[in-house]
């Protein structure tokens, strides 16, 4: 899984080459990153009534998983890596969701609507 | 082989078996320090979310008054700046010094524009007395849209605090690139500093819709 080849430095010593990622894979993200950001300003100005707020979550989620991938080169990182990383939006999950499920349940009353 | 301590790369620390194993090291020390600004911001959006649900009025009626046009531009400025940070440590990591000090210089170009666009941003609410306090004008359910402005100040300041150190950590690795203390072997301060970087603009990456755009569409309720 990790693009690490092994080679022998100047000092003698073991090295793996970091992996370098193409830069034309850099543009594409960043083309992409731009591309999604006008569609969710399109997407904001049509009336979807709660799905706004969905598909704008969503949107945000791709940008920030293309970020994460490939930016910050998560995709080319180690397992102990990618679990920290995850570890931490489990976290947040929790946070968020742990939150929510008791906001949301509230029912009608707790709503202000005016 | 001659005695590994005279041979061994000058950056290499003693208890690291090699360079590499030495660079992991200080890559999961950045993203554990990232897990915890992520919760950190997350009780924002968290407490952002909470309110929205229970006044979804008095916040979209406070949300119409954000300027969609600046922070668009604004998000393409900082994505922009985070695609000059890749390219920063893309060069680091082949040895090109001057690429990376150009890259670094763009990096905190981008980085100072948008901070000049939230700077106008931010005075252009303070004349429409949009500051929450005793001055706080506002045509609706005024005691609400303070909530969603002092949310709006706290994220985006927070946020831009963030900038002004990501800034301010640019500019030392500019004088270490300049100094030549960066070698294809060794760039580790470029590398971190991008995952920070990075998660910056991420940050912004869910502050622009859930401010700016998700009660953009339909008429306002008053």
């Amino acid at each position: 899984m990790t693009a690490h080849a092994t080679m022998i430095d100047a000092n003698g010593e073991m090295q793996a080459a970091k992996h370098l990622v193409p830069v034309r894979v850099y543009f594409t993200i960043f083309a992409l990153l731009m591309v999604l950001t006008g569609v969710t300003v399109g997407v904001s100005f049509i009336d979807l009534g709660p799905w706004n707020s969905v598909v704008a979550i969503v949107i945000a989620v791709v940008k920030m998983l293309l970020v994460v991938l490939y930016f910050m080169h998560v995709r080319y990182s180690t397992k102990l890596t990618w679990a920290v990383v995850a570890g931490g939006f489990f976290w947040l999950l929790l946070l968020l969701g742990l939150t929510l499920a008791d906001y949301l349940t509230r029912g009608p009353g707790w709503l202000h609507y005016g | 082989m001659a005695g590994a301590h005279a041979t061994h790369h000058p950056k290499l620390q003693h208890h690291f078996d090699n360079l590499d194993q030495q660079f992991e090291a200080s890559a999961l020390g950045m993203w554990l320090f990232l897990v915890t600004e992520i919760l950190f911001f997350g009780g924002l959006f968290l407490a952002y979310m909470v309110y929205r649900i229970q006044y979804p009025d008095a916040f979209a009626q406070a949300s119409h008054h954000l300027n969609v046009v600046m922070g668009g531009i604004n998000t393409g400025v900082l994505i922009g700046s985070s695609l000059t940070m890749a390219m920063a440590v893309w060069a680091a990591q082949l040895g090109k010094r001057e690429a990376q000090m150009a890259f670094l210089v763009l990096t905190m170009v981008l980085g100072i524009a948008f901070l000049g666009i939230k700077a106008v941003e931010y005075s252009h609410k303070f004349e429409e007395g949009l500051i929450p306090g005793a001055n706080f004008r506002f045509d609706g359910d005024a005691q609400h849209a303070q909530l969603f402005f002092s949310l709006y100040f706290v994220m985006t300041g927070l946020h831009a605090l963030h900038m002004v150190i990501g800034l301010a950590i640019m500019a030392v690795l500019f004088v270490m690139a300049y100094k030549g203390r960066f070698t294809k072997a060794y760039h580790t301060p470029v590398e971190v500093s991008g995952l920070y970087w990075h998660f910056v603009d991420i940050v912004w990456i869910f502050l622009f819709p859930l401010l700016y755009l998700i009660d953009r569409h339909g008429p306002v309720v008053h």
